[in-house]
């Protein structure tokens, strides 16, 4: 499997990215500048949180539509396999990748704290060597998390089982404490059409080591390498 | 607009005394123009020049073996080995907080991470230590939230965590908040940039942000009490874009990987005048500045305006000629300005032209580095003696410790963070081993074994009562919290928060915190590598109590024997490690329980300290302990009840049984005697703590157990507390809600 990261200006946890894979499999991923259009044969991308244009605008508004974002748009349609993490999940969707809008958390403050997700579906690569239901300890660390879409798409996600996590208790409940941000139906993350998209506003990155108190998120990046080398590399461009 | 006539009433409205007039004039040999007024005014500021702080600020202890730089440049570097270095500071950010609290605190967070990067360190963790009024002044609540988000908003945009801090609520601060951002970079050894502007015929150049109007004379209020006419400051306050910042900190990281640079400075207070002065100061060379070449975003801006501004994010860099094209291609890169302004000279001459005409021409030295130096009258505060007193007989024993437990865990100076540290991006770049909450910060080194401890200290009321002593207390406080991690104190940083200077009871104040603060680094061996002093925090002559700001940073050597500060265990032996006197004097208790902050600190043995700080280490390498936590403020009950609160849930009580020895109930149980750590163990680690502790000439008394759910206390066999965690925890989480939500 072959893995590029996307450096956008303002771009922060880059280098958390870059190192997930390096960390777990001991093969460092390719650096992608927003600038360049070449994902160097990438099966999948992706694209860090951070500050992309300083959150100028709107969140993720102009990143999506530099130029690399046009080549990670053809790489999805092409079946290949793309990781939103924070800016990234708003960049997902502010280029039309995957459906909603992340708006302002209800406390109207950044918030950083650690969360509990809850595996809500297996059928994708992501979270195929998951059990549904599993209970996931991660960070989160963004003043825009809060999921929204209108009542269709809702009904959509739904029906395609196609929401990956939702913020939990500790016991793996959903209610409203748990859910800090304000996120619709306590939604953390999404998964395209056809489930070779995801966006999450949770850090599995900054969880894939002991030291740093979970490696919970390292299931996630392990689960999509695992299913990519099962399906075969994804088809390139030219 | 046409220039004002310069005269001595113009210098003086620009906050220079007739005196520095008369020297200024001796100096350039005529009456200066405008623009070289203004220069004079900045950098003879308090804020540029520390003129009242000089000559005490020498006696701290500056070098040893791991200084690689101290004092002097625009942060400290401290060797940790295997080639790494640490570089940090600390500086505050007091005025401009305080008229616009959101971007004065996020100009201060960007202005410090400048500082580190511009060293050629990579900032890899954020603290801060702030300072509110009491939460019941209707400007309190507004100001928290200004400044909480305005340093969130920079340090998250940037991506460098902030990691740890500290938060004090006292009316002293009613009108002058405190806020002194620390930021540590990580670099390698030998590859440390200074600013210099050295190598004649080398190109200046003036990179990132365009300039414009805003901050111009900041360093000037920074000089200055506040009256009721403040409020007409504001637009000396800067704005912070901390998109551009993160973009210059990747350009200049980028470009100091090529051999480019000779010397590098961020333009902070006093901009542009300050960094080319101070640059050429320190290489005794001259520089020549075409200043209409600065990329304005304003029209019409006066040479007097471009000098002066405070526009945030912008850096002067000298490189080696014939390396401008990569310069220019760095910065490109990045969408950034990098336009040469200038070269360096052989003049010891700062000569500033303005489309061809010179309207600055003055020798570097006089005016970087001869500012005038005051020793300023001191005189002890008068009522101070009478402060000192406190007739402990004439109050009554504290009779339910339950009940004053909970309150004081709910009070605004010792109820939970969490509000405020939530708001802040703990865990970017994957380095926080200990976040906030924690006795100090630990961020791991990559590529090591390594990591670093970072905590930032200051009890303003021990300085009050003694400013000495306080001093000597907030070293001792900070080194106990890096040692509860099993690291190292190896230096510090300050920020020197105090009144009016040229007041004698405040220079005394000052003076006195001085010599605390060095004796104190001199014998627990921790150099003083960086520091910041502000003065003029004073509101219609009523100012803040002296407040030193500490900031210790440690080396752990292997991550992998760090100790946490929480009960980990049920069925842990408690101990506690040190000495209980019972000392109540200006404690937490006294001020909230009685109303009174009377008496003296506590009294601080440093041999004893020193010893302490050996024997955490020595538990940490041999794994002799669960956990270790400082006792402080508020006293062994409050510190046993801090080890119960983990920020990570899964909290653990316990059962405590003192023994009162004669002692008052009060004094026991919220005394605030130094050099104590509550820690916990095996059964099967007792014995060889205790051997360790006495080897050493330490008391180590076992206090108890951990237990669930519930936090008990027995003194002689008669209970005291009974109360479930739960209760515990939501007055203690409860209290700084309630204080923010206050409108």
């Amino acid at each position: 499997m072959k893995i590029s990261v996307i450096e956008f200006p303002g771009s922060n946890c880059d280098h958390d990215a870059y190192e997930w894979p390096l960390r777990m499999f001991g093969k460092a991923p390719e650096r992608v500048w927003y600038a360049d259009r070449d994902l160097k044969r990438a099966d999948l991308v992706i694209i860090p949180g951070g500050f992309s244009y300083g959150d100028y605008l709107r969140c993720g508004a102009m990143a999506a539509r530099s130029p690399v974002m046009e080549e990670v748009v053809a790489h999805a349609k092409r079946g290949g396999y793309v990781i939103g993490i924070c800016n990234g999940f708003q960049i997902l969707c502010e280029s039309g990748l995957l459906p909603g809008a992340l708006l302002k958390n209800r406390t109207l403050t950044f918030l950083c704290l650690e969360v509990v997700l809850r595996c809500e579906t297996t059928n994708a690569p992501f979270t195929a060597s998951l059990r549904k239901g599993d209970l996931l300890r991660m960070p989160i660390a963004h003043g825009d998390g809060n999921y929204y879409c209108d009542e269709k798409t809702l009904r959509g996600l739904l029906d395609e089982e196609r929401v990956a996590f939702r913020y939990v208790s500790p016991e793996g409940r959903v209610a409203d404490e748990w859910n800090f941000n304000g996120s619709m139906d306590a939604i953390a993350g999404i998964l395209s059409e056809n489930r070779r998209v995801l966006g999450m506003m949770p850090h599995p990155e900054r969880a894939s080591e002991a030291l740093l108190g979970s490696t919970d998120g390292a299931a996630i990046l392990r689960s999509a390498a695992k299913a990519i080398d099962k399906n075969g590399k994804v088809e390139q461009n030219g | 607009m046409a220039e004002p006539k310069v005269t001595p009433e113009l210098a003086l409205a620009h906050g220079l005394n007739a005196d520095e007039w008369e020297r200024l004039c001796n100096i350039l040999g005529r009456v200066p123009t405008y623009p070289e007024l203004g220069i004079f005014s900045v950098m003879w500021s308090e804020h540029c020049s520390y003129k009242s702080s000089r000559i005490h600020l020498k006696k701290f202890p500056t070098s040893g073996p791991l200084v690689l730089q101290g004092p002097g440049e625009n942060a400290g570097v401290v060797d940790i080995g295997d080639g790494w270095a640490v570089c940090f500071k600390m500086e505050s950010h007091n005025h401009p907080s305080y008229i616009e609290p959101y971007q004065g605190a996020a100009t201060g967070v960007g202005g410090i991470l400048r500082d580190v990067f511009t060293m050629g360190a990579r900032p890899i963790a954020n603290l801060n230590g702030l300072f509110f009024g009491q939460p019941s002044h209707p400007k309190t609540p507004h100001l928290i939230k200004g400044v909480v988000a305005g340093i969130g908003d920079y340090g998250n945009c940037i991506g460098v965590p902030t990691v740890g801090g500290q938060v004090f609520f006292h009316p002293c601060y009613d009108g002058n908040i405190l806020v002194n951002a620390f930021t540590l970079g990580l670099l390698r050894a030998d590859k440390i940039f200074r600013g210099y502007a050295s190598g004649v015929g080398n190109p200046v150049f003036y990179v990132g942000s365009k300039t414009g109007r805003d901050g111009i004379h900041g360093a000037t209020m920074a000089s200055a009490e506040f009256s009721d006419e403040t409020e007409q400051k504001r637009p000396t306050v800067q704005v912070g874009d901390p998109f551009t910042e993160k973009l210059l900190l990747e350009a200049c990281l980028e470009l100091m990987e090529h051999d480019a640079i000779v010397g590098i400075q961020d333009m902070g207070a006093a901009g542009l005048t300050s960094s080319s002065f101070e640059m050429a100061g320190r290489a005794g060379s001259g520089i020549r500045i075409e200043l209409d070449k600065v990329p304005m975003r304003e029209t019409g801006m006066t040479p007097y305006e471009v000098l002066l501004s405070e526009s945030q994010e912008r850096m002067l860099i000298v490189a080696k000629a014939g390396a401008e094209e990569s310069v220019k291609r760095v910065f490109t890169k990045w969408r950034l300005d990098a336009v040469v302004i200038g070269e360096v000279t052989d003049t010891g001459r700062a000569e500033i032209y303005w489309r061809g005409e010179k309207v600055v021409d003055m020798p570097v030295a006089p005016v970087s580095d001869q500012a005038p130096v005051y020793d300023r009258p001191q005189k002890e505060p008068s009522g101070l003696e009478e402060r000192k007193r406190l007739d402990i007989e004439a109050l009554r024993d504290c009779r339910n410790p339950e009940e004053a437990l909970l309150r004081m865990m709910g009070s605004p100076n010792l109820c939970s963070r969490r509000w405020v540290y939530t708001q802040y991006d703990q865990s970017v770049r994957t380095n926080t081993v200990l976040g906030p909450g924690y006795d100090a910060a630990l961020v791991r080194i990559k590529g090591t074994k390594k990591a670093v401890a970072m905590s930032l200290d200051v009890n303003p009321r021990y300085c009050r009562l003694d400013p000495y002593e306080g001093a000597r207390l907030a070293v001792a406080e900070a080194a106990r919290n890096v040692a509860c991690t099993g690291a190292r104190p190896l230096a510090i940083t300050d920020c020197l928060n105090f009144g009016n200077p040229e007041r004698e009871s405040v220079m005394w104040e000052f003076a006195r915190s001085v010599e605390g603060l060095a004796s104190a680094c001199r014998e627990l061996d921790t150099p003083v590598v960086s520091g910041n002093v502000s003065f003029y925090n004073e509101t219609n002559g009523e100012g803040i109590f002296p407040t030193p700001t500490v900031g210790m940073v440690g080396l752990l050597e292997d991550v992998g024997l760090r100790v946490q500060s929480f009960f980990e265990y049920a069925g842990d032996a408690v101990i506690l490690l040190g000495r209980t006197r019972g000392h109540v004097e200006g404690s937490e208790y006294l001020s909230l329980i009685h109303g009174l902050e009377q008496g003296t600190p506590p009294p601080l043995d440093m041999a004893r300290e020193k010893a302490l700080l050996g024997l955490l280490q020595v538990l940490a390498k041999e794994r002799l302990v669960h956990s270790m936590h400082d006792c402080s403020e508020g006293g062994l009950l409050v510190a046993v009840a801090e080890c119960c609160l983990k920020p990570r849930g899964g909290d653990l009580g316990a059962s405590i049984s003192l023994q009162a020895r004669g002692k008052r109930l009060d004094g026991l149980l919220f005394g605030e005697d130094a050099s104590r750590v509550v820690a916990s163990c095996s059964s099967e680690s007792m014995q060889k703590i205790f051997d360790l502790a006495r080897d050493r000439g330490l008391e180590a008394t076992p206090i108890g157990t951990v237990i669930k759910e519930r936090l008990q206390v027995l003194v002689d066999g008669q209970p005291m507390a009974d109360i479930s965690l739960r209760d515990l925890r939501a007055r203690w989480e409860g209290g700084f809600p309630s204080l923010v939500s206050r409108v």
